[in-house]
């Protein structure tokens, strides 16, 4: 495990020197954000939105006592989700959704010889490839969490109308109870760091690949699965240190 | 001229290349022959920069590629065409857009016009002038080896090196992507190596071969040498070969030349 982070540190040292241009750095993290950020909107938007609900309706099956007010429902919502369901639960969909993506095709490229492609080249192609992934990551994540913040707030609304939990005017009033912008804040500093441990896994896992299909799909894996580890842990730690 | 000298390499205690020291002409098809497990890919990887050598050393005109310091290898690679076995296209871009790739990449210089007129050029050049709007999983293996020749040549290359061109393809193909490799380095003064086990292309394309046997060189000469070559490793190697068999009978029977037994004729028998 030791030799492991080893090699991932000198992989992201590899990947930071002999940087290729800067409009070439631009052009493939425009991509990438395209890739990553765009084609992600819409599971992000359904699995947020129905967190949102879900979160929603079973506060309101445990909140019991007449003395609680029903706003309460709302101001739940609202924290649960921006403090620690938009961008933990969104990040463990990307890491599934674009960890494997990234993985499956480093690794691809690499079992294709369009790796050793760029480096006959010449091109640093660590640099070329991994680095736009893990910019764009780092970009697109906090705004799909923002997106997935906005969208679950929306789903407990609307479960809680539809379903009569909770009625539209004591949702809102509780959403808009002793607001705390910092946690805003908080959550998108979550969301960066859960991008870089996300792009840069899963491009160390893919990088790597050696083999073929199989071992394509293994890297795919192992990436996901490291990815979410790496999350959960990162999300313990930051929550100590910025709480 | 690239020279090799004792180039050595080990995997876990397993050595491939037992100190191989050889020339690759300038302005000739350099033929890397051998078996499978002789090390041919490790030494071209080697040689590349893929791999790193274990012990000895590689230079390229002179100029010092191993250990030597990052940008002048960066400058030799940029002189460095190369053809995968699997040919490598980058499966995201269009045939023109891999033939453009290393011209945008390193030749940042040049304008939009001047990198167009070059890829068509080469891609004229290898005969694929109208399949520039296709994708590489739309195009034949043949055809994905003549993209891959133009992607190499297209930065203006010195040093051309192809990992078995042959490999996968139909004899008549085969023999049309050796001619091409042929062809080019010729017309481009070009030093070419090539790792080939194919008998067709030593016969072919051989200007200059080298045979490697279990990590070492046994023998280096030419096409028209090959064939008398008194290594029984080597005779061993050629004769495995049916077709070579009966060229050589076609050969003995008409008496002439050994090299004169071409391909066309071994087909035809």
């Amino acid at each position: 495990m030791v030799k492991s982070f080893g090699e991932f540190l000198l992989f992201i040292q590899s990947m930071l020197t002999r940087k290729e241009r800067l409009r070439v750095l631009w052009n493939r993290t425009m991509d990438e954000c395209v890739t990553i950020g765009i084609n992600s909107i819409f599971i992000v938007s359904i699995v947020s939105a129905f967190i949102g609900a879900v979160t929603c309706v079973q506060i309101a099956y445990n909140l019991t006592n007449p003395l609680i007010p029903k706003s309460t429902i709302g101001y739940m919502v609202r924290e649960m989700t921006i403090l620690e369901l938009a961008p933990t639960i969104t990040s463990i969909v990307l890491a599934g959704k674009v960890g494997s993506s990234i993985a499956g095709g480093l690794g691809t490229m690499r079992i294709t010889e369009q790796v050793s492609a760029l480096e006959v080249m010449g091109i640093n192609s660590a640099s070329y490839l991994v680095l736009p992934r893990i910019l764009a990551s780092m970009l697109m994540f906090p705004l799909l969490v923002i997106v997935a913040m906005a969208l679950s707030i929306v789903g407990g609304y609307l479960a809680g109308s539809l379903t009569g939990a909770v009625s539209a005017q004591e949702y809102i009033e509780g959403i808009r109870t002793d607001f705390i912008p910092y946690n805003i804040l908080f959550a998108l500093i979550k969301s960066v760091v859960f991008a870089f441990l996300v792009s840069a896994i899963s491009s160390f896992k893919g990088y790597f690949t050696e083999g073929g299909a199989l071992e394509v799909g293994n890297a795919s894996t192992t990436a996901v699965n490291n990815s979410i580890i790496a999350i959960l842990v990162a999300d313990f730690a930051l929550a100590a240190l910025l709480l | 001229m690239i020279e090799v000298h004792n180039v050595q390499k080990s995997f876990n205690g397993n050595q491939v290349l037992k100190g191989i020291t050889c020339t690759f002409e300038t302005g000739k098809c350099n033929l890397l022959l051998g078996g499978s497990g002789t090390g041919k890919s490790v030494l071209l990887q080697c040689i590349v920069g893929l791999m790193q050598p274990d012990l000895g050393s590689i230079t390229f005109d002179g100029t010092m590629f191993t250990n030597n310091k990052v940008q002048i290898r960066q400058e030799i690679r940029r002189k460095i065409g190369m053809l995968f076995q699997g040919s490598a296209l980058f499966d995201s871009m269009t045939v023109y857009e891999n033939v453009e790739f290393p011209l945008k990449m390193l030749t940042p210089e040049m304008s939009r016009e001047e990198r167009r007129d070059r890829v068509e050029f080469c891609l004229k050049r290898v005969g694929l002038e109208n399949a520039g709007t296709k994708m590489p999983s739309e195009i034949s293996g043949g055809m994905k080896k003549r993209v891959g020749i133009a992607r190499a040549i297209a930065p203006n290359c010195t040093y051309l090196f192809c990992d078995e061109p042959n490999s996968g393809l139909d004899p008549l193909t085969s023999i049309k992507i050796d001619e091409l490799i042929h062809e080019i380095t010729h017309e481009y003064g070009i030093t070419t190596v090539v790792v080939t086990h194919d008998m067709n292309s030593v016969i072919e394309i051989g200007d200059h071969i080298i045979f490697l046997y279990k990590g070492q060189k046994l023998w280096d000469g030419n096409k028209d040498e090959i064939l008398n070559a008194q290594v029984p490793e080597l005779k061993e190697f050629i004769f495995s070969s049916s077709l070579v068999r009966a060229a050589k009978k076609v050969d003995d029977e008409t008496e002439g030349g050994l090299a004169a037994a071409t391909t066309d004729e071994a087909i035809n028998i």
